[in-house]
């Protein structure tokens, strides 16, 4: 009896530090949405406020300041074009690493990886060059292109790595019975990879939108996306905390939501598979 | 099947990733042998090694380079540890798990430059931030954290943006326990302490292993986090090296001197590189 007692002591003690641990980390988020709401004012007030009467006017000032469906459209569409365009080159790659590995597979693998280990300020002068160079400068597609290289290296190896799981028997059970390299990929290869593509896709989708070193650097007033756009308000101008929040808000609320439905996803994929 | 379609399929992603380290390593090389300053277009001409040593012998060379493993270091430990802790902590189930897991993971989904002015202003502001507020409710007195503690500033900053991801790849990790092992460890009367160093972190190695090679991979090259917050100042407390080499190129206009910067970090991440490879070169194997 005395055991059973100790058992719901700890237990309710452990709860209440977890509820603990993740009020302290979760605040300074639920801070900045709070602060969206509030008037100028209220967002430096001295001791800070908890409970005030929520107002929509930053949301408004935002949009009106800097148009803030420009740059939520230039994230979208460089996200989502960036994350098809490197599904598409990634997966044929991983296709033929995973059924058709050969000498060099590995050490093709391990190349991938290194590359994105180079600081992305190394290669900024040439790219800067470059893009400046063929125009694309402050161009969505120049943003495509760069986001779809940088992600490249982390889609081949998720991908490889849910490939290599399938068992070889099916494909060439498949080819037996007269598939071409078309069906085989879209009747056996696609059905059994969906989740992989899923997670691998949603994966690149947050980094591309999240992306900033690039963006900072290779876009602005046209092509910027919406990372650009929270960093032109931390310019020392005074204090505009509650309309800084209100478009952090606004560029995070989308892909924090769709993280939320997607971490199961995600962490599968981002941990090459390995962690089960 | 014969063996060209394989190399075929293999060839758009090899190629244009190939090209996309090729190219500007190439320049970049190119750049850093030549005077090269963005300002003073008339200045040509072939100096070997004048911009390697300027840019190592720039005083700020060696607080950069120790700023980056500083960060690196710190901020692997402090995710990985915490990490470790809270996954277990919410391992077993109690009420509102669900939620608990919900919140904890929402900081990874945050942009860096999002996250950065979040702690720049509202926290750790040191007149209206909510931490001077928590020190002066204390009785202390605030700490103006960017201009003092640069560097801490910055590394509370990325863990506190990285934990997540910790802990979630180690949540995921415990879930894979085997149940009955545990069970029978308890009948055998383990205290929880002895199943921790027997079961739960041997458990958890290889997913360490996994959140050391990805943060390597990003935290390397932290920017955005610092360009938003200290600029990498005051003085040079709180820049790396990409944030030095971003000075060089954009401030000093010098794409020579950075050039020579930008192959010493691609020395140091091949360096990283090597060390990982050999690390996930086993998990490769299984």
């Amino acid at each position: 009896m005395t055991q059973r007692k100790t058992f719901s002591w700890l237990f309710w003690l452990r709860t209440l530090t977890a509820w603990g641990v993740t009020f302290l980390l979760f605040f300074p988020l639920g801070w900045l949405v709070l602060t969206a709401f509030k008037t100028e004012l209220q967002a430096i007030s001295v001791p800070p406020l908890v409970f005030f009467t929520p107002t929509l006017e930053n949301f408004e000032i935002v949009q009106e300041r800097s148009d803030y469906m420009l740059y939520a459209t230039n994230s979208l569409i460089t996200s989502v074009a960036s994350t098809i365009l490197g599904l598409m080159l990634a997966f044929p790659a991983a296709y033929a690493m995973a059924f058709f590995k050969g000498k060099y597979t590995k050490d093709i693998l391990m190349w991938m990886l290194s590359t994105k280990m180079m600081p992305a300020v190394g290669a900024l002068v040439p790219v800067y060059v470059m893009a400046q160079t063929s125009g694309l400068l402050d161009t969505r597609t120049g943003l495509v292109i760069v986001f779809t290289l940088s992600n490249l290296p982390i889609m081949v190896w998720m991908l490889y790595s849910y490939l290599k799981e399938i068992p070889a028997e099916i494909l060439e059970a498949s080819r037996m019975d007269g598939a071409g390299l078309w069906q085989e990929f879209r009747y056996v290869l696609l059905p059994l990879t969906m989740g992989g593509l899923a997670s691998t896709g949603l994966l690149t989708l947050v980094l591309s939108w999240n992306e900033a070193f690039w963006s900072l650097n290779l876009s602005a007033a046209k092509a910027g996306t919406l990372a650009t756009l929270i960093a032109s308000y931390s310019s020392p101008e005074g204090l505009f905390w509650a309309k800084l929040s209100a478009a952090s808000f606004m560029a995070i609320a989308p892909i924090v939501v769709f993280g939320w439905f997607s971490q199961k996803q995600l962490v599968q994929g981002l941990t090459f598979g390995a962690v089960k | 099947m014969n063996r060209f379609i394989p190399r075929a399929l293999m060839a758009p992603a090899v190629i244009s990733l190939f090209l996309w380290m090729i190219v500007p390593l190439v320049m970049t090389i190119y750049f850093s042998l030549i005077r090269y300053n963005l300002m003073q277009p008339d200045q040509t001409g072939f100096i070997g090694l004048e911009n390697f040593e300027y840019f190592m012998t720039d005083p700020s060379f060696g607080t950069a380079v120790m700023n980056t493993l500083l960060l690196l270091g710190s901020v692997i430990l402090i995710t990985v540890v915490l990490g470790t802790l809270i996954a277990l902590l919410i391992d077993d189930p109690f009420p509102g798990r669900g939620l608990v897991r919900i919140l904890l993971i929402s900081p990874f989904f945050v942009m860096p430059t999002v996250n950065a002015l979040l702690w720049k202003h509202m926290m750790m502001n040191p007149i209206y931030g909510v931490l001077a507020q928590v020190w002066i409710f204390f009785g202390g007195t605030p700490v103006d954290w960017l201009t003092d503690h640069p560097l801490f500033s910055v590394i509370v900053i990325v863990s506190w943006q990285w934990l997540p991801f910790a802990t979630l790849i180690f949540i995921t990790s415990l879930q894979s326990m085997n149940r009955e092992q545990l069970e029978a460890s308890r009948m055998d009367g383990a205290n929880y302490l002895q199943q921790l160093r027997y079961l739960y972190l041997p458990h958890l190695a290889r997913s360490v292993a996994i959140v050391v090679m990805i943060e390597m991979i990003f935290l390397l090259s932290v920017f955005a986090e610092i360009y938003t917050t200290t600029g990498g100042g005051p003085g040079d407390a709180s820049t790396n090296v990409a944030f030095l080499i971003f000075k060089q190129a954009l401030l000093n206009f010098d794409a020579g001197v950075a050039s020579a910067g930008a192959l010493f970090a691609v020395v140091l991440a091949n360096i990283a590189a090597v060390f990982l490879i050999r690390m996930v070169g086993k998990n490769l194997d299984k």
